[in-house]
């Protein structure tokens, strides 16, 4: 399997040739925001006020990392669990944003949300928090402070490894992966 | 009667949590290793080659090897003759204050379920104590990150839906929780018991080995019955299709009341992690 190298930010033309099941290693700048930093924002748009990061193009990363030791980037940074976001991202997904990277499911109003807005949902390898936060070069508090370790970050990434689970056509590799290895059935 | 010293407690629960936060226990990561060798997925392939990669990482350098540094489940076999000064309770929550700061882990507890203030420390811990002859303290800590914890359940079937019963509810959890739990997973089952005891008993199931069967043949068989049929539920490794989505299924059983049934499932991550010592 042939493995993509993407930078950030997307257009509308990367998001559309990304396919379920595809690897890929992200480069640039990806915002680091999970349930508390993701209420805010959608508070903010709800209020007609400006998000303190334009989306458009953009990527979120659902992550809350452990303390960065003295003298290191961040700490362990693996992917949170994405179900928790599904209630707020489609409405960021309807103001810019074009990539989601967590772990797991998501809901039926987000998958349709990414086909809506021309949109993709990735995932890292959830648990290996230690390799994933040597690709992250720089991390900055970019907003809420107050919020700690749930504040929204920006990340400078290199070659971040995830893989596309949900594509703007419909594509999901969770569906397509279980019935291409189950043997079993369920009553 | 034993006296125990306080710092003594504390010092060893407070290097159990660097411990278990880095390095996996040798089963563990022997089952990670056979999982690589017999996954048939391309992609489950290079999912099990990250996992083994970051594990080995998180041990050389000391990092934790996933961000959820998990809630601090404390095991305690006190010996009846022995008491620890200034409380046990007390003591390991000490160690959890001293080992979560001190390694750098991240601190998930809230004072409250529904308010959610972080205590800034991750205690209190969960302490199950259990009373046992002799006068040693033996410790486990078994750090339970929040995503497989979410996706376990826990219900009381009526008795006539015996070991059918008992299966379907398994698998469907399993199935259920699919990549959000992080498989491979190993599947802690606790069957019998009571409302409240039935989880324990799904928890205690993840501290055996992974690859040890119940003493009992009837169990060691549905375990063996019960991870083959897992297996064949496709999600594979990380749930992306694959034929390892468990590295093992453990049951313990208890005596229960003749109108119930009751099954808990508590799903561990490949992340797991538990450390152990004797004071």
């Amino acid at each position: 399997m042939a493995v993509r190298r993407l930078t950030t930010p997307w257009s509308e033309e990367v998001v559309e040739s990304l396919r379920a099941g595809g690897q890929v290693l992200i480069s640039g700048v990806i915002y680091g925001a999970r349930d508390a930093a993701h209420k805010r924002m959608v508070e903010t748009l709800e209020r007609g006020e400006a998000l303190p990061v334009d989306l458009h193009g953009q990527v979120i990363y659902y992550v809350g990392p452990t303390p960065a030791r003295p003298g290191e980037v961040i700490g362990s940074a693996g992917p949170t669990t994405s179900g928790r976001m599904d209630a707020y991202s489609p409405t960021l997904l309807a103001h810019g944003l074009k990539g989601m990277i967590g772990k797991g499911y998501r809901s039926a109003e987000v998958l349709q949300a990414l086909r809506r807005h021309r949109a993709v949902y990735l995932t890292a390898t959830g648990g290996a928090g230690a390799l994933l936060a040597r690709r992250i070069r720089r991390a900055d508090v970019l907003a809420y402070p107050d919020l700690g370790p749930e504040a929204l970050f920006r990340f400078e990434v290199e070659e971040f490894p995830a893989i596309v689970v949900n594509d703007a056509h419909g594509g999901d590799l969770y569906a397509e992966g279980r019935k291409a290895y189950r043997r079993v059935v369920l009553a | 009667m034993r006296v125990i010293p306080y710092a003594d407690v504390v010092a060893a629960v407070r290097r159990l949590c660097l411990e278990a936060a880095i390095r996996l226990p040798a089963d563990v990561w022997e089952a990670l290793r056979a999982a690589r060798q017999r996954e048939q997925s391309p992609l489950g392939r290079r999912v099990l080659d990250e996992i083994l990669e970051n594990d080995e990482l998180a041990a050389r350098e000391a990092v934790p090897m996933c961000q959820d540094t998990g809630t601090a489940v404390v095991f305690a076999e006190l010996g009846e003759d022995a008491r620890v000064e200034g409380g046990l309770s007390q003591a390991i929550d000490e160690g959890v204050r001293q080992g979560y700061r001190d390694a750098y882990l991240r601190k998930s507890i809230v004072a409250d379920p529904l308010r959610r203030r972080n205590t800034g420390d991750n205690t209190p811990a969960v302490v199950h104590v259990e009373l046992v002859p002799g006068d040693r303290l033996r410790l486990t800590l078994l750090p339970k990150g929040g995503g497989a914890e979410n996706m376990s359940r826990a219900t009381m079937l009526a008795p006539a839906q015996g070991e059918a019963g008992v299966r379907a509810f398994v698998l469907q959890t399993v199935e259920t929780a699919g990549p959000n739990a992080c498989p491979p997973l190993i599947v802690g089952v606790g069957i019998g018991g009571t409302f409240d005891s039935v989880g324990l008993l799904a928890k205690r199931a993840l501290l055996r080995p992974v690859g040890e069967r119940h003493p009992d043949p009837y169990y060691a068989a549905m375990e063996e019955d019960l991870l083959e049929a897992i297996n064949g539920l496709g999600l594979g490794p990380m749930g992306y299709g694959g034929t390892v989505t468990a590295l093992d299924v453990h049951i313990e059983a208890a005596p229960c009341h003749i109108a119930s049934l009751p099954v808990a499932v508590n799903l561990q991550c490949h992340a797991a992690r538990v450390a152990r010592t004797e004071v």
